[in-house]
């Protein structure tokens, strides 16, 4: 197949914050806006915006694509919005990436602005369309249960505990403490996660991410207009996505075979042949903490069942040596649905360039891994990037 | 470029910040009402309950007899064949013990929990679920691969609607 071979020149991300005083759109600019000065390009060098935000639900805002297209730079240039749940956030790289590597464009900025705290009481409530209108909305289910209920069947399959599950919440909450955009970035123990308030057994409190308002953005080029901006490009080398059956209680809840088709795509395209050799540093999507493991055995970066072998061994600590959500994760930086998958690429972006800071993996890692999944726990989508 | 190095945007605000009227804010409570087709294949489904009665749609190529029913079958990506009548009994796939409503709201004191599970309907393909609740059951009694029976509503009761069954209970020996 022949296309452009695609890099990613700047980044920009806020705050992430439980209720933010800035709108949706004066999220997406700030961040639109760092990620062009972070690379010294203006709004007249992007030919082409790609915006991703998540359920119209949480803005009670209908088209929310127009609505943030101003403050993403949408105005008069080829403008696309994408939506694919919780995996909005790296599909956000792959929907700019397809711009780019097409030949129609050789610049995208990519925005991903998320405003949770609209809506009241909470956010959550917007999930309850997520499900079956007449099969299972009049069981009132909220979103806790489908993870608690895809959570039990890991834990019983595998015979995982919770105690070991609470490790990835403990390790990615610390992680954020050097992530100045973090919202929940504390040390805590596993006896502070077990005995936080039971939401929905297995789900306690301290095993999930946060409701959050903020936005990210990164700048996509072609080669060689990506080699005038950086001398430190990052390529978007494989892009893969897939979708299971929305019939979510027929699935095997203990396995993400939709992660592994994705990551099996984007593997093929980068030339990836030993995953668990090749990726040296991952950023999987951990709304809640069991996530984190459950992703990583459907990206392959972990044989089934045994990816909490690697977190007790101390491998997926940001020192280990396969460091995962080395950035703090939307456990600890904080969760604006779309926001924090592009905060993931983000992160696996400067750590690639040897620029993420205190929160810098040791060992200059050539080649990392965002994922994200979302929809009715359905979607994964995975980009692999290389410097 | 580091993080560290940018001014990074959006202004954190407390919940007591619109309470207290620092900040402004405009309300809207929708008011909208929709009304969800039952299709063909749930509208056969609901109707069944209404007589006490799970039925399931069979695809004669994959051989799946699939719940909730279902006119096409999305692995085969063909029409689907047969009515077929299952059990009003199964399996719990997997559980939860849930403190919080939909909208995130917490029980009330002395209030059960509710009770989640994927059930696995026996004369259904294997490993076909359905999203249901259990009852007549302590929390701490219930077990993955437990063996659960539905509980109807009264006949006259019934509507045709998920909820004609009002939860599944354990068989006990």
């Amino acid at each position: 197949m022949a296309y452009q071979r695609v890099a990613i020149v700047g980044a920009g991300i806020t705050k992430f914050v439980r209720r933010a005083q800035e709108t949706g759109k004066e999220l997406a600019f700030q961040a639109a806006k760092m990620a062009l000065d972070s690379c010294g390009l203006t709004m007249k060098d992007i030919e082409c915006v790609s915006l991703g935000t998540a359920p119209d639900a949480f803005d009670g805002v209908h088209m929310k694509g127009e609505y943030l297209s101003d403050g993403s730079g949408g105005w008069r240039k080829p403008y696309m919005r994408h939506f694919v749940g919780g995996g909005t956030g790296v599909f956000a790289p792959i929907h700019g990436w397809f711009h780019v590597a097409s030949g129609m464009f050789d610049t995208c900025l990519v925005v991903c602005s998320e405003k949770m705290s609209s809506c009241h009481p909470h956010p959550q409530g917007a999930f309850k369309t997520i499900f079956d209108h007449t099969t299972e909305q009049p069981l009132n289910p909220t979103l806790i249960w489908i993870f608690a209920l895809e959570m039990n069947r890991y834990m019983q399959t595998y015979g995982i505990t919770k105690e070991e599950i609470a490790l990835v919440s403990v390790k990615n909450k610390k992680n954020a403490m050097d992530h100045p955009s973090a919202q929940l970035p504390m040390e805590i123990t596993v006896e502070d996660v077990l005995n936080s308030e039971v939401l929905a057994w297995p789900v306690n409190r301290l095993d999930i991410s946060p409701a959050s308002d903020g936005a990210a953005a990164i700048v996509l080029a072609s080669e060689h207009v990506a080699k005038r901006i950086t001398d430190k490009p990052v390529w978007i080398d494989g892009v893969g996505w897939n979708l299971d059956t929305a019939y979510w209680a027929t699935r095997d809840l203990a396995y993400p075979r939709y992660v592994e088709k994705a990551a099996r795509m984007a593997y093929e395209m980068a030339g990836i042949k030993e995953p668990q050799k090749e990726i040296e540093i991952a950023e999987p999507y951990d709304p809640f903490d069991y996530k984190e493991l459950h992703h990583m055995e459907g990206l392959l970066l972990a044989d089934r069942g045994k990816a909490v072998e690697m977190l007790l061994d101390g491998k997926t600590q940001r020192d280990g040596d396969r460091p995962m959500c080395p950035s703090g994760g939307a456990l600890g930086v904080g969760n604006p649905i779309a926001a924090t998958g592009l905060m993931k690429v983000i992160e696996i972006f400067l750590q690639l360039r040897g620029e993420a800071g205190k929160r810098q993996v040791p060992g200059n890692p050539r080649c990392g891994l965002a994922q994200a999944w979302g929809d009715l726990m359905q979607v994964g989508t995975v980009v692999v990037l290389r410097r | 470029m580091e993080l560290e190095k940018f001014e990074l945007g959006a202004t954190h605000y407390k919940e007591s910040d619109l309470k207290e009227g620092k900040l402004l804010s405009l309300p809207w409570t929708p008011n909208l009402k929709y009304a969800w087709d039952n299709g063909v294949a749930i509208g056969r489904y609901l109707a069944e309950l209404k007589e006490g009665r799970i039925i399931a749609r069979k695809c004669n190529k994959c051989r799946r007899i699939m719940l909730p029913p279902r006119m096409f079958c999305e692995l085969c990506w063909r029409p689907t064949d047969e009515w077929v009548y299952v059990q009003d009994t199964g399996r719990v796939n997997t559980f939860s013990i849930c403190y919080v409503n939909w909208d995130a709201s917490r029980i009330k004191k002395g209030e059960k929990p509710h009770l989640p599970a994927v059930i696995e309907i026996d004369g259904a393909s294997p490993g076909m679920g359905i999203l249901h609740l259990l009852g007549e059951v302590e929390p701490e009694e219930i077990k993955i691969g437990m063996k659960v029976r539905a509980v109807w509503k009264k006949p006259e009761e019934r509507e045709g609607a998920i909820t004609d069954i009002l939860y599944f209970k354990p068989v006990r020996r």
